[in-house]
């Protein structure tokens, strides 16, 4: 079962990197963009076949691992 | 006195750290990121560097490896544990020093001598060093020190804060700021001060003719202090 996870900085959290691309966007000809944030996107592959047990676990990766919840949020995507 | 430096894959400021030690008269020893025990030692280092190449987010990997494991014990059990520049980001990602490291604030690598103000010299690190200012080098692409509100409270409470960026007369302001770091940081310890994380690198500056011998200072003090 594949199961997808998508982390991004908090709110509060200076995105440096998020600012230059919408700075890029803008020189570009993009001029409605009112905020860019980058975040990271995950594609877990898991023997897991039951979809709670497999989601948990993943939130387990996430708050272990993936994400340091000081500056970024995680959101497990539902696995279809 | 003995120390152990930590070598973890793309560590490359361990041989310095290891130069440093030595002059100063710890018998170091090296030790590989995946050995399961600690020699026996008086002071832990965490040398800078890119360990696992700074993939998913500086320090993260390294902070899980196995040496890890007896590294937490150690500082647990009050072992003195230091962290330079990656070793520092390990060490926010382990958790034994709060906050994180972000990228730089204007995006920028940054590669220079900088003043640094000792906020606190009741601790073993700092203890007795006679200047109130250091100059010392910073070499470094996250060393953006963040942490919430809750979380800086806590560290002014207990005079967590090791040092700050400031000029070289000990004024600390915006502008003698390199990174973006709250407040200036550019150190800070546990609550018990015998762990150091701090971005600078004290090993840089241990021989006048190449650079400059506040790192010297620091390395003469710190021996005296574990004796």
């Amino acid at each position: 079962m594949k199961i997808s996870v998508i982390i991004t900085l908090k709110k509060d959290v200076l995105d440096p990197q998020g600012k230059v691309i919408h700075q890029t966007l803008d020189g570009m000809g993009f001029n409605d963009v009112n905020e860019v944030r980058q975040g990271k996107y995950f594609e877990i592959d898991t023997k897991e076949t039951d979809n709670d047990k497999a989601k948990a676990k993943v939130e387990e990766m996430c708050k272990k691992l993936l994400a340091n919840l000081v500056i970024e949020n995680y959101k497990i995507i539902d696995p279809k | 006195m003995k120390s152990s430096v930590i070598t973890f894959p793309g560590s490359n400021c361990d041989r310095d750290m290891d130069v440093a030690l030595k002059k100063f008269g710890f018998k170091n020893k090296m030790v590989w990121h995946a050995d399961a025990e600690l020699p026996k030692s008086d002071l832990v280092v965490l040398p800078g560097g890119f360990s696992y190449g700074d993939y998913l987010r500086c320090g993260s990997m390294a902070s899980k490896s196995k040496i890890m494991h007896s590294v937490i014990n150690f500082a647990n059990s009050g072992g003195m544990v230091m962290g330079i520049c990656n070793g520092f980001q390990i060490l926010v990602e382990t958790g034994l020093v709060p906050g994180v490291l972000l990228r730089n604030k204007y995006l920028e690598f940054i590669c220079k001598n900088v003043f640094v103000k000792i906020n606190d010299k009741k601790n073993k690190y700092f203890k007795n060093v006679n200047n109130d200012v250091l100059e010392f080098h910073i070499a470094h692409n996250e060393g953006n020190y963040f942490c919430t509100n809750d979380q800086l409270k806590e560290i002014e409470d207990n005079n967590q804060i090791a040092i700050n960026y400031c000029d070289e007369n000990g004024k600390i302001e915006d502008q003698f700021n390199p990174n973006g770091s709250i407040k200036n940081i550019a150190g800070i310890f546990n609550k018990e001060k015998n762990v150091l994380g701090m971005m600078p690198h004290p090993e840089r500056m241990i021989d006048a003719s190449l650079s400059g011998e506040d790192g010297s200072l620091f390395f003469k003090n710190l021996i005296n202090n574990l004796k």
